[in-house]
């Protein structure tokens, strides 16, 4: 009260009398809150929603990237498969910076890349600053008619040095996932064995930008679609990389296609620092080659570490 | 360094036209001189006052005559077009792009008065492909080499441009790539495109357009006319719109045609004399372009005063396109509905 009459800016008998006056109403806006019902507020933003979509209202950044779409379309499918399904659990997040520029290089498998959306929904859902996941994403995808123009709006571009140094200059999160076709379509034999890392191209875009290196391991996305056998022929006939047998496709049919409830957990790593290495590092061969390898084997060790610590591939 | 002398070559047209006028209203231009196959209409022969129109081809030596006889000492080189001037004109539009220009470089090279010379180019020179990154800049280049029309010329005149730059060292050579032009005042293929009651598009397909307002386009080409400023630079508005935005903000409705019935679509367009789209430029209706500017601003010195989401904008308004849904009954639907919602609470 004392400071009150210090700076008089309100009267202090009125300001007590409002400050009683609110205690009474206080259960007062929580009713009125209830009335004013969670779905009514869901369809005043639907609506706008639709609105801004109707009118081309939204706007895209040079790379297709759709921010309102995502957050209300794209995204919301997906927490169901991260909470029920998948049960995911995030380790580490804290790792990610809060702002500008950062690569996540994660490992890649179960036949169809629902880890890469896992990852995205979990930054975009937990971490404090919900920031966007900008994928970089083989030539196929962008070449694919609707996938190719859905994963643009979904802020995913092509995996290439010219886009990855552009988003990380720009002081974007960029997800990469160097093993590409040869770990999603890996045999379910090879589980968990880190594939060969491309030709450390993330690196030197990093090391171009000086952002820091995250390194994430992803377990439990192995156990979605166990792939048993791979049809050649078939493969080859529609353009694919590879073409998917496990235990249930294509012997049920789209039954088949339901992935395997597996419990997943995504850790985080230590971020790796590429602004020490000085001016022309990117052009260092051997020290591209090195902080691949290093890149590589502290995923490899982590997913070590998770599977030892994992009793049972369902339950966790 | 001002002009004396200024030849601007496609002056029938939208941009070398106006370019004209904007010279001849310069009084530090002594003499400026348009050359084209066929005169201005009329309205754009008014503006170009005391500009001096030749009517000349400039696939013909005769160029060679003007450029020497006239002093010319800065040549603006702005004929270089996308639109065929009809449904067979492709092959004509190829000659007067190419042959053209290679005549008109001869003519430069051989006048020692040329001082400067301005080129419109193109984006289209970076392709258009899935494999491409999502940003060019100036020092990229296709991952396919565009196989015909519009594009294919554009890479030939720059080609030629550039051979000529090395056999005159002592001319400042300017090239422009432009992104797709829009305004509400400029006839393109694309503006008759986005007027069509109904859109076709690619099924499956959303591309990133980058445009640049016919205003901007003519300011840049002006600045590279009055200053020293040789090299190669994109030049388009700020921000992208994705093709589908386009279609929405203008109202328009997108037919998706899959990608199997594009070709019979697209005859029924030009033989509709509707829309005319070259197999490349079909191509920029899949992937769409994006350049980098990043040049222009800091190098070339020019920030264009319309984003592409205003240029677009303009374009609509200007035209005084007619929406198929009116925002206000958009608006006023969403106020019934959340009417009849708050009445159920």
């Amino acid at each position: 009260m004392a400071g009150a009459r210090v700076i008089p800016l309100h009267d202090p008998e009125r300001d007590a009398a409002r400050r009683s006056r609110h205690v009474e109403v206080v259960p007062e806006p929580e009713q009125q809150q209830s009335a004013t019902p969670d779905w009514e507020r869901r369809l005043t933003d639907l609506l706008a929603f639709a609105r801004r979509r109707i009118a081309g209202d939204y706007r895209i950044d040079e790379f297709g990237f759709d921010r309102d779409l995502t957050e209300n379309v794209l995204m919301p499918p997906l927490k169901p498969l991260y909470e029920k399904w998948f049960r995911v659990e995030t380790i580490g997040l804290n790792n990610i910076p809060l702002a500008g520029g950062a690569l996540i290089v994660a490992n890649h498998s179960g036949t169809v890349p629902l880890d890469a959306l896992m990852t995205a929904y979990g930054i975009a859902s937990e971490h404090p600053a919900h920031r966007p996941l900008r994928g970089l994403g083989a030539d196929l995808v962008f070449r694919t008619p609707l996938l190719g123009a859905l994963a643009r709006k979904g802020g995913q571009t092509l995996a290439c040095n010219a886009d990855a140094e552009r988003l990380l200059s720009s002081g974007e999160l960029v997800g990469v996932w160097p093993e590409g076709f040869k770990g999603i379509g890996k045999p379910f034999k090879d589980r968990y064995k880190l594939q060969r890392f491309g030709r450390g191209g993330f690196v030197s875009a990093a090391l171009k930008t000086g952002v820091p290196i995250i390194p994430v391991s992803i377990v439990g996305a192995e156990e979605i679609y166990p792939m048993i056998g791979d049809i050649k022929a078939l493969a080859r006939l529609l353009g694919f990389p590879y073409f998917p047998v496990t235990p249930f496709f294509p012997l049920l049919g789209p039954l088949g296609a339901i992935p395997l409830p597996s419990k997943w957990y995504i850790e985080f790593g230590e971020p790796i620092r590429t602004d020490v290495f000085g001016e022309n590092a990117a052009d260092d061969p051997m020290l591209v080659f090195n902080l691949t390898d290093q890149v590589r084997e502290t995923i490899q060790q982590t997913l070590y570490r998770l599977l030892t610590q994992r009793r049972n591939v369902f339950l966790g | 360094m001002t002009p004396k002398v200024v030849l601007v070559t496609g002056v029938s047209r939208f941009l070398g036209g106006h370019l004209a006028a904007r010279f001849a209203a310069n009084p530090d231009i002594e003499r400026v001189l348009g050359v084209d196959t066929e005169p201005p209409p009329r309205d754009l022969l008014r503006r170009m006052g005391r500009a001096e129109f030749v009517r000349a081809d400039i696939r013909n030596p005769l160029i060679s005559k003007v450029i020497s006889t006239a002093n010319v000492d800065t040549v603006v080189h702005a004929s270089v077009t996308a639109s065929p001037a009809g449904p067979t004109g492709r092959t004509v539009m190829k000659e007067m792009n190419v042959i053209g220009t290679m005549q008109l470089l001869a003519a430069c090279q051989k006048s020692p008065k040329v001082q400067k010379l301005v080129v419109k180019s193109t984006s289209a020179v970076y392709g258009s492909s899935s494999r491409d990154p999502a940003v060019f800049t100036e020092d990229m280049g296709p991952k396919d080499l565009p196989s015909s029309g519009y594009a294919k010329d554009a890479v030939e005149v720059e080609g030629y441009v550039r051979g000529f730059g090395r056999r005159r060292p002592d001319v400042n050579v300017t090239t422009l790539r432009f992104t797709n032009f829009i305004g509400p005042r400029i006839d393109t293929v694309l503006t008759r495109y986005f007027a069509l009651p109904v859109v076709p598009t690619v099924l499956g397909y959303d591309a990133r357009v980058q445009l640049l307002h016919s205003e901007d386009a003519l300011a840049v080409l002006e600045r590279a006319t009055l200053h020293n400023l040789p090299g190669v630079y994109n030049v388009g508005g700020d921000g992208v719109l994705l093709l589908s935005q386009a279609i929405r903000r203008a109202g328009r409705l997108n037919l998706p045609v899959p990608s199997a019935a594009v070709p019979t679509v697209g005859g029924f367009f030009r033989s509709a004399r509707l829309v005319d789209f070259s197999p490349d430029q079909m191509r920029f209706l899949n992937w769409g372009r994006v350049v980098d500017t990043t040049l222009l601003r800091k190098e070339f010195g020019f920030t264009p005063r319309w984003t592409t989401q205003q240029a677009f904008d303009d374009y609509v308004n200007g035209r005084g396109l007619k929406p198929l849904i009116d925002p206000e009954t958009v608006g006023a639907a969403e106020r019934t509905i959340l009417e009849a919602a708050a009445r159920f609470r």
